[in-house]
């Protein structure tokens, strides 16, 4: 019988295989950053063990860090101490750190791709649940606790069943205005957040073929809020044209030999999934999340269900949402473009074409947060940062920002925000307030109207 | 990490499903470099009303409730953020088991990690669990690690109900738990396979 692509990665990894028990599953690369990697580091003294690999770890700074002066101190004291202590663990355990400031330092789901640290055939794991987002590539990525971070900086390696296998196939075509985001809120609005619980899932089908690795991305990132450990999709001549040419892909033979490997890793014919969905891509519109989980997804000019359990009740009630209504038209006044999910110069690029030549509406804050140094420096160059500040948004400077509101960049209690970010949880943005999950395109068109409005109906650009 | 074989305690029902690892630890309270003290901040947005005091209708604040070391949570627990600190924030209120009818992987694997025991009950049996404490907040429950059963005390069984059921654990953990062994001793055992390995695997 066939290998999935899933099965041909995992196997290639394992070390070990423990009698009725877990594998021992070998990592190629360990991403870190602040949060989730102080306490293993303190693992580690405790024991008195050293880091095995650190030339296989790389560190940034992220969730923490503020969006405005990057060049002076951090007010907040946790913070400056929090990222002051990854500075220390990762000079004295020789992992390479890309700081605030320095010209690589990004969202780690954003600047390990684009640095080419990110390729096919990989297993990667981060103290972090989007981790998934690197599946884009071909790779089993997957977020990890605290405790496996240090598991990995001991041995390069975690203790892990191998999850079952799920497909989702989405073929067709794509209606104008809908984006990869939307595609992946749609898949989670018909499955469920748990669907995909002790599942890795693959995305197959000509959507996913024909859509740019950006849009991958933003598909595999949003797999943990169906409840995956990881989503993949299989590598193609858009995955090896991507990875070409950045700084830590292989070069020159090495490339193409690697190619020539890669091409034998998506999945057979004749291989089988444990379970498997089909969607039609006509049947997809530009989504709104109404409820306070990414499964609570409605169509734009849809309306929220009418009734629901004890949960969808509270969900609404914290959202101040009435069962039956239509989101058009309810006025917004903070629209949040970032985070690991929206953040790549592609939605930027989306959401300035909406907005050249408009101007954003007065009640709106927009908060335009690229996701690494490397996206702030493509929007100066070519000229998206000037059409945004012509269009009266401001553009702040990279990290986690509100997506999950650890830095100042918090939305007040009460206020609507539609963000490109990938959680609705309750006091996800700051607490009270209510996140409505979007795609960068009508977070755009938001900010300009300052109410949801319809972007079907608008011409295609 | 403490070793788990048997516990006897009441419990607290928190019956809300997709139970997200933001709502069990809120990311503001994240910046902490160490593994202690988030117990003081568990749930926090939901055991505290917005002027800071204690919401006295949130079930874990309910008095009837107090001490209990088991947590009876809806479907889908743990969901979201793989911020271990969730589990961190269980154990360090006092809790050593959660029993829900799903957890999320990651979640799962945190509180296995942490000497926290998450035990997966049908959908049916949770609800009975729930009856079961709501009728009667000190009935005691007993987990029983080794033979993996959860039980209610006996007085259920004559009203017909089901008061116990098995649960499933993967034998590996079962034997770290009980032992209190965890995943580095055993990574670190196998040094030589690992290193084996790096030599033979394709290099990235």
């Amino acid at each position: 019988m066939g290998k999935t692509l899933f099965d041909k990665v995992w196997d290639a990894h394992v070390v070990d295989t423990v009698d009725n028990g877990p594998q021992i599953l070998y990592i190629d690369k360990h991403l870190i950053h602040e949060v989730t990697s102080p306490q293993a580091f303190n693992e580690l003294e405790e024991r008195g063990i050293p880091v095995a690999r650190p030339d296989q770890i790389v560190a940034t700074a992220d969730h923490n860090t503020p969006t405005e002066n990057q060049h002076l101190p951090i007010k907040d004291e946790m913070s400056r101490k929090q990222l002051q202590q990854l500075t220390e663990n990762c000079e004295k355990h020789n992992i390479t750190l890309y700081g605030l400031g320095h010209k690589y330092n990004g969202i780690v789901h954003v600047m390990a791709p684009e640095l080419g640290i990110t390729q096919p055939g990989m297993t990667m794991v981060c103290g972090d649940s989007h981790t998934s987002t690197h599946g884009a590539f071909g790779t089993i990525a997957f977020g990890i606790g605290t405790s496996q971070v240090g598991q990995v900086f001991a041995s390069q390696s975690l203790l892990l069943n191998k999850p079952k296998s799920l497909r989702v196939s989405v073929n067709g075509t794509l209606a104008p205005h809908v984006s990869p985001k939307d595609v992946i809120l749609y898949i989670i609005s018909k499955i469920g957040t748990n669907a995909g619980t002790g599942y890795f899932c693959e995305y197959a089908g000509n959507v996913f073929e024909e859509m740019s690795m950006e849009g991958r991305m933003t598909v595999c990132n949003m797999s943990i809020e169906m409840g995956a450990r990881g989503g993949m999709i299989a590598p193609d001549q858009t995955t090896f044209d991507y990875v070409e040419g950045r700084k830590f892909a292989p070069q020159g033979d090495a490339f193409a030999k690697a190619v020539s490997y890669w091409k034998t890793l998506p999945t057979d014919q004749d291989a089988t999934f444990d379970k498997e969905y089909h969607f039609d891509a006509e049947d997809i519109a530009p989504m709104l999340t109404y409820g306070t989980n990414p499964g609570m997804g409605i169509k734009i000019n849809g309306a929220i269900p009418e009734k629901g359990d004890m949960t969808f009740e509270k969900a609404l009630e914290y959202m101040n949402f009435k069962g039956g209504a239509q989101l058009l038209d309810t006025p917004i006044n903070y629209v949040f473009l970032g985070s690991c999910t929206n953040s790549r110069i592609e939605d930027f690029r989306i959401a300035a074409s909406y907005v050249r030549g408009k101007h954003k509406a007065a009640n709106v804050n927009a908060w335009l947060v690229p996701g690494s140094q490397q996206v702030a420096k493509q929007l100066e160059e070519e000229g998206l940062k000037e059409v945004f500040e012509e269009a009266g948004f401001a553009l702040r400077q990279p990290g986690c920002s509100a997506c999950l509101a650890m830095n100042d960049d918090k939305i007040p209690a009460g206020e609507y925000c539609v963000s490109t970010s990938n959680r609705n949880f309750e006091g996800r943005q700051g607490q009270g307030a209510r996140t409505i999950l979007a795609s960068p395109l009508v977070a755009a068109a938001t900010a300009i109207a300052g109410k949801i409005v319809d972007v079907t109906k608008e011409a295609v650009a | 990490m403490e070793k788990f074989t048997k516990l006897i305690s009441t419990a607290v029902p928190l019956p809300i499903e997709n139970i997200d690892t933001d709502q069990i630890i809120p990311a503001r309270f994240l910046k902490a470099t160490d593994k202690k003290g988030f117990g003081d901040n568990v749930f926090r947005d939901w055991r505290f009303t917005k002027d800071g005091t204690l919401d006295a209708d949130f079930p874990i604040n309910k008095p009837q409730y107090a001490g209990a070391k088991i947590l009876v949570a809806g479907d889908n627990f743990g969901c979201g953020s793989s911020r271990e600190h969730a589990a961190w924030a269980i154990v360090g209120y006092g809790f050593k088991v959660v029993i829900s009818s799903f957890f999320a992987d990651i979640f799962k694997g945190n509180a296995l990690n942490n000497g926290l025991l998450p035990i997966q009950v049908t959908p049916e049996y949770l609800k009975e669990l729930l009856a079961g404490i709501e009728a009667n907040p000190e009935l005691p429950i007993t987990i029983d690690l080794e033979n993996q059963v959860v039980e209610m005390a006996g007085v259920y069984a004559e009203q017909g109900r089901s008061t116990k059921a098995e649960f499933d654990i993967d034998p590996y953990k079962k034997v770290c738990m009980i032992n209190g062994y965890d995943d580095i001793d055993f990574l670190l055992s196998k040094k030589a396979e690992i290193e084996a390995f790096e030599k033979e695997r394709m290099v990235f």
